[in-house]
């Protein structure tokens, strides 16, 4: 018996705290985004944003979070049942476990895997099945075509995205996270968006068409297809898409600031680097620098407006690709011919 | 071996809590909300017609098109992950290497951007 | 020791129950989606077998690639369901014959494993244990210099599948004004306008 404890059923604990630690701050990071987007916005274009539920309107996303839970959740008569009520989830349910990857600070991660960079890679190129799901189970025109759009959109980006990484990883050498970090010590002059800073603005953008964000949100483009492949959906499933968009807007902030601005270092050598003070020396400037990606995220949609589709693409596959392939082979031939 | 498998074992438990938190807020609103269905609320959103045909339709085949071209794409960057960590061992036969791959390959490019493949309008 | 067996189990399982479901599956999609799940736990079977680098590709190329591709497909191609199952007699011969050659080779394999157990261990190039060396490092030393005539093969078999899609898929569509954006980019002004000044009850020419 002490043997299962010991051995199991303690770790099986300590790990699911662990797991907890995390999520609950991350669910409530996704509210407050919701909060922070509108009062951004409403700054933006000289307005209050919400004032009401409580002071400033700190409890807005509570009160949204209740609204959904009780309102009617509609299975459309022709949608395919079993499908549509599982698309949502699998959006939500990749936007959580993308997280198990992400390292806080020196050790601080729940899975710390070799090839934690493939699993993000991997993670977010399933990103489409819950839209392409969603998009074909609700047996509707919009939603069909936004799907079909927002599939089309998602898959070319990642190509270009996936060039980037390889360039990141020729200056590390390794696929974990933690080390891609470790290797941009000493200040920010170190950190990858030096060297790499086309990479880093091909990057950023590309996160803003895999998450479907401003200007890329053409899938959603409710002036032709009525919010697209989220049509039909009400209630709590159209939450769980809503709170996964926003939890993959913040782990592409994540994701942009351990690749390219150094994770949780500090842009100059001090404070504290060890014990408990230095962990959370490490979450204030992770946190800040995902706050600050974040607070551009919705800049971007306060300042641009809407790509056409064909120039969508043309950027994707005419600009992109030939660029982050010649800077592939330029960064692969200094690592080959003039090693640090 | 064990090492590497205990640090899986987190994202494997971590799946498991994902589902069911998933599962249990895409369900909630079923046993907390009333429901009444009525067929006209039921039906498809369509602007108030009435839907004339099925609406999984064919399409453009420039979206298979594009979707194939990904998956060659997507397999050249796997061919990439390993190289771009090992670079600094295989030095510049390695390097040279993978320049004549990535030259096949860009020959393709150039050719599906000549043919117009990549054109939308 | 006992949870990666479990696991194992789990995962064996779920692979051999989906795949099963991906033939029997009246709807094609939800054979695609249940393919997608048979391939998740190959993935995971990957994993317990200590090679990550394949697992994480095979759900990146499988996964997130191919079985796009097979959704697009299935999904969004008319495809008349009735007229789909007609031809199903026709092409049972092809099935089954399939069918038992790989049959035959698994038992192949089953059998030589067997009979002589030293034969099919990698006897050229033993792999690095994981403690020193993870997968990716381990493959990336090799494939690209000691394999590189099979890596170069492989390159050009990307090559001409895409030629060939392109080929088989790309239709010129006559009459579409179409945007050429790098000549609208590269349009100077002296091309664009020119100022004329008029002078009053003359007019231009």
């Amino acid at each position: 018996m002490a043997e299962f404890w010991n051995g199991y059923l303690l770790p099986g604990i300590l790990i699911l705290a662990q797991i907890l630690v995390l999520v609950v701050p991350l669910l409530l990071a996704v509210a407050y985004l919701t909060l922070m987007e509108r009062k951004v916005l409403a700054a933006m274009q000289l307005r209050m944003g919400p004032n009401v539920v409580g002071p400033f309107g700190l409890f807005q996303p509570w009160a949204d979070a209740v609204k959904l839970m009780f309102k009617e959740p509609i299975l459309p008569t022709g949608a395919n049942k079993v499908v549509f009520v599982i698309a949502p989830m699998i959006t939500f349910i990749l936007a959580l476990i993308a997280w198990a990857v992400i390292p806080l600070g020196t050790g601080l991660v729940i899975a710390n895997i070799n090839v934690g960079i493939l699993y993000l890679f991997a993670i977010s190129s399933l990103g489409v099945y819950g839209i392409i799901m969603a998009g074909w189970a609700s047996n509707s025109r919009y939603a069909f075509l936004g799907a079909l759009r927002s599939s089309a959109q998602m898959v070319s980006y990642e190509v270009s995205m996936g060039f980037v990484i390889i360039t990141v990883l020729l200056l590390v050498g390794s696929l974990n996270l933690g080390h891609i970090v470790e290797a941009q010590h000493g200040g920010f002059w170190k950190w990858h968006w030096v060297p790499l800073f086309p990479m880093f603005i091909v990057f950023f953008i590309s996160a803003l068409a895999e998450t479907n964000r401003h200007p890329f949100d053409l899938p959603e483009a409710e002036a032709e297809l009525v919010a697209g492949y989220q049509v039909e959906y009400s209630s709590m499933s159209f939450a769980l898409f809503f709170l996964g968009e926003y939890a993959n807007m913040i782990l592409m902030s994540a994701m942009t600031a351990i690749l390219f601005m150094g994770g949780w270092l500090p842009p100059f050598e001090f404070g504290p680097t060890a014990g408990v003070l230095g962990a959370l020396w490490g979450f204030f400037w992770f946190f800040l620098k995902i706050f600050v990606l974040l607070f551009v995220f919705i800049w971007i949609r306060a300042t641009l407006p809407r790509y056409r589709y064909d120039q969508l693409m043309r950027i994707g596959w005419k600009v992109f690709l030939p660029l982050s392939l010649i800077y592939l082979v330029i960064v692969a031939g200094f690592v080959t011919y003039w090693p640090r | 071996m064990d090492a590497l498998l205990r640090e899986y074992l987190p994202i494997l438990i971590f799946l498991g809590l994902a589902i069911g938190l998933a599962a249990v807020m895409g369900l909630v609103p079923f046993i907390t909300a009333r429901q009444k269905p009525d067929p006209e609320k039921l039906s498809t959103y369509e602007c108030g017609f009435e839907p004339f045909s099925d609406s999984r339709k064919q399409f453009d085949v420039r979206f298979y098109l594009v979707a194939i071209l990904f998956i060659i794409f997507d397999l050249e960057v796997a061919f990439l992950f390993p190289w771009a960590i090992s670079l600094g061992e295989i030095g510049p036969f390695g390097f040279w290497s993978m320049m004549v791959f990535l030259g096949v390959l860009t020959v393709g490019f150039v050719y599906e951007w000549k043919k117009g493949a990549l054109e939308w309008e | 020791m006992i949870v990666q067996a479990i696991a194992f189990y789990l995962f064996a399982a779920v692979t051999v129950g989906s795949a099963f479901l991906v033939i029997t599956a009246k709807n094609p999609v939800h054979s695609v989606l249940f393919l997608i799940l048979a391939f998740f736990n190959a993935a995971a079977l990957f994993v317990l077998m200590g090679a990550e680098f394949i697992a994480m590709i095979l759900v990146i190329v499988y996964v997130g690639a191919v079985a796009v591709l097979f959704l697009f497909v299935v999904m969004m191609l008319d495809i008349n369901f009735v007229e789909l199952r007609q031809g199903f007699q026709q092409y049972l011969p092809f099935g089954l014959l399939i069918g038992a050659i790989l049959l035959v080779e698994l038992i192949l394999i089953l059998a030589g494993s067997i009979a002589a157990p030293d034969a099919l261990a990698p006897a050229a190039s033993p792999a690095p244990s994981l403690d020193q060396v993870t997968n990716t490092h381990a493959l990336g030393a090799v494939l690209y210099t000691k394999y590189i005539y099979l890596f170069q093969g492989a390159g050009l078999v990307l090559l001409v599948a895409m030629i060939g899609a392109i080929v088989l898929t790309h239709r010129k569509r006559e009459g579409v004004k179409k945007q050429d954006s790098f000549a609208q980019f590269a349009r100077r002004r002296e091309e664009a306008v020119e100022l004329k000044k008029v002078e009053p009850g003359q007019g231009i020419q």
